[in-house]
């Protein structure tokens, strides 16, 4: 049994646990668990574990193929990184919501069938909620609500989804699906909400920079990757996808740069990135699915690691807003340079991380001549640097000088930030490290000099953009404001169009109700007028009155009896 | 911002090499040079393109350069249209 026990459930257990150690040891404890359920993934064997029977259907809790232990290790990677850089955060409901968080994400990835799915996905919605509430702040408040909200929203379509595909088909086993029939297309959009598709991309913008600065850290390395995962899994080579991904890497470019708070940078940037991978689970050639689960492997360390930097700013100064700081390397200089790394990383520098896995994509849309989709990607490739590798760390370290003289982060922040630097690094300069992970066998050269010298003219071209820019003051400055996104539409429309309704109805509703009153005033009116104590037929009568009717009433009756 | 904030700033920027004057003009310049140099050095080396587009010369640094700006200046029109007070959605 123990051999079977699922690693995403060592998290969740041991979460419930964390409480009640005392807060010396507790500690070592979060520590200990990530390096422990990695131990236990690392030694499953493949193949399908842990089966339950459930309501007459067969729960599958671990599916172990290459796949699902590639999304493992790397969320197991980034539970440990985060378990350190959480160091200082004394309070314990942050540290069990984001192993229990993680612990479903991890089950998610290694469910076999599409309920432990659901259950999964539900959980990871519930607990990670927390880390937003966390904050303690109004606008963390609804913000969590909001995300809360569609969150669960995501898993109810998918809920719907799975039932229907069960009617159709009679199986709940999750392997590849396509978009076949209603269920399946109700699944994808479940799958598209936590992937932050195109117009359902906004919770995440919303939620993420409200979050704590731990919070944050832990968000950005899950919801959205599993969610690549679960596309892998049920979707590979579905062509609308390279089409959605191709999208998702270009609109959000144009917030993130007029964007002021950075985290919300990071949050626009982090969907961008995204859309890589889902142009690379659309194309669905070995090479392409390859990219893709290399590309959420990088990602998440890299954006775990700029996420870190912006965290520990915050931490410090206060405030995430480009308009707020400038000049931070001076006090903070190991902190500048971990986020420079992850700079570095997040914009495919040959030698860091992002140049091995965006390039499996690129070639592999390249290879399928998709031509349009390619020069988005490139797009993106190229205006990155604009958006947040050259723009976050220039704001907030360099520019101009914001006269903030914070400490340097915390030990604990830098050896976190210094873990995933390294990582980032490790895998530039030895992709063979990352290929042996992927899901299929790689047979491609990262460092060819064309594509190293390619890709060096197109950074150093955009950032030459970006300083022609600078100079010229043709950047948009940075100044603190709410920029209308798709969010407008459930956070301004809706509620218009709703309180619009609300009033036409209380009106008619109004309307209705004074003239039913005035006819009842009346009706009583009447009533009261013939039965009132002044009615006719309500005034008390002498009896000698009486007697006289009744000899009129019988009087009448003689003549009709005479008459008949 | 007080004026001996400034002053003090001043004293203590003033052990910065970047912070002295002309220097950030010296790395603008830099900057120039080496992409100069990037591009030259594209017509030394055999390349495999896999559309007929990246034949062009120095394609990659000229779409770089283009994409950056375009994009920049599509979002400063972008934030003409979508940009409201930071307490919009409080009201």
């Amino acid at each position: 049994m123990i051999a079977d026990l699922p690693p995403g459930l060592i998290l969740i257990l041991g979460a419930l646990v964390a409480p009640m150690i005392p807060a010396g040891l507790r500690r070592f404890y979060i520590l200990a668990l990530p390096a422990l359920a990695l131990w236990q993934l690392l030694a499953l064997p493949a193949g399908v574990h842990g089966q339950v029977e459930m309501f007459g259907q067969i729960l599958i809790f671990l599916r172990v193929d290459p796949l699902a232990e590639a999304f493992g290790i790397i969320f197991l990677i980034a539970a440990f990184i985060a378990a350190i850089y959480g160091w200082h955060e004394e309070e314990v409901l942050q540290h069990a919501a984001a192993l229990i968080y993680a612990g479903a994400a991890i089950g998610a990835v290694f469910a076999g069938d599409l309920v432990t799915l659901f259950i999964f996905w539900e959980l990871t919605a519930i607990a990670s909620v927390f880390l937003i509430w966390a904050r303690r702040t109004e606008p963390a408040y609804w913000s969590g609500m909001r995300y809360l909200v569609i969150q669960i929203g995501s898993g109810v379509i998918l809920l719907a989804g799975i039932v229907l595909h069960y009617h159709a088909t009679g199986s709940i086993a999750f392997g590849a699906l396509g978009l076949v029939s209603p269920g399946t297309m109700l699944i994808f959009v479940a799958f598209g909400i936590k992937c932050a598709f195109p117009l359902l991309h906004n919770w995440l913008q919303d939620s993420y920079p409200e979050a704590t600065v731990f919070g944050a850290v832990v968000l950005s390395a899950f919801t959205t990757k599993m969610a690549v995962y679960a596309l892998a899994r049920g979707f590979a080579g579905t062509e609308i996808l390279i089409w959605i991904g191709a999208v998702m890497t270009v609109f959000p470019i144009f917030y993130a740069v007029i964007e002021d708070d950075l985290r919300r940078v990071l949050a626009y940037s982090l969907n961008i990135q995204l859309g890589f991978m889902v142009v690379g689970v659309g194309i669905g050639t070995e090479l392409a699915l390859n990219g893709a689960v290399a590309h959420a492997f990088t990602h998440i360390l890299y954006k775990a690691l700029l996420f870190m930097s912006i965290g520990a700013v915050l931490y410090r100064t206060g405030t995430a807003k480009a308009s707020e700081l400038g000049g931070l390397w001076k006090s903070m200089p190991l902190t500048a340079i971990f986020c420079l790394i992850g700079c570095a990383s997040i914009s495919a520098v040959p030698l860091f991380s992002g140049f091995v896995s965006k390039s499996l994509i690129l070639s592999a849309a390249g290879k399928g001549g998709h031509l349009i989709p390619w020069l988005m990607l490139l797009t993106a490739s190229a205006g990155v640097l604009a958006y947040s590798a050259l723009k976050i760390p220039f704001f907030a370290f360099f520019a101009h000088d914001s006269g903030k003289r914070p400490a340097e982060a915390p030990a604990s922040m830098l050896i976190a930030m210094g873990l995933a630097a390294v990582l980032s690094v490790g895998i530039g300069v030895w992709p063979a490290g990352l290929h042996a992970l992927l899901p299929f066998p790689v047979d491609y050269h990262t460092y060819t000099a064309s594509h190293v010298l390619t890709q060096m003219q197109l950074l150093l071209f955009g950032a030459l953009g970006f300083a022609v820019l600078m100079r010229n003051r043709l950047y948009p400055q940075q100044l603190p404001a709410t920029n209308l996104d798709s969010d407008w539409l459930y956070r301004r429309v809706c509620p218009l169009v709703l309180r619009s309704i609300r009033d036409i109805v209380r009106q008619v509703h109004g309307n209705v109700l004074r003239r039913a009153r005035i006819r009842l005033q009346r009706f009583i009116a009447t009533v009261y007028r013939h039965h009132g104590p002044q009615g006719a037929l309500a005034r008390t009568w002498p009896a000698g009155s009486m007697v006289l009717w009744v000899a009129v009433l019988l009087c009448i009756t003689l003549i009709f009896s005479y008459v008949e | 911002m007080s004026d001996p904030r400034n002053g003090e700033d001043r004293q203590a920027g003033a052990g910065y090499w970047v912070d002295r004057k002309g220097r950030m003009s010296f790395l603008y310049r830099t900057l120039w040079v080496i992409c100069a140099v990037f591009a030259a050095a594209d017509f030394f080396f055999a390349h495999h393109p896999m559309f007929k587009i990246e034949g062009f010369p120095v394609f990659y640094g000229l779409f770089g350069f283009i994409v950056t700006i375009g994009l920049v200046l599509g979002a400063r029109e972008l934030r003409r249209i979508v940009r409201r007070d930071e307490n919009y959605y409080d009201r």
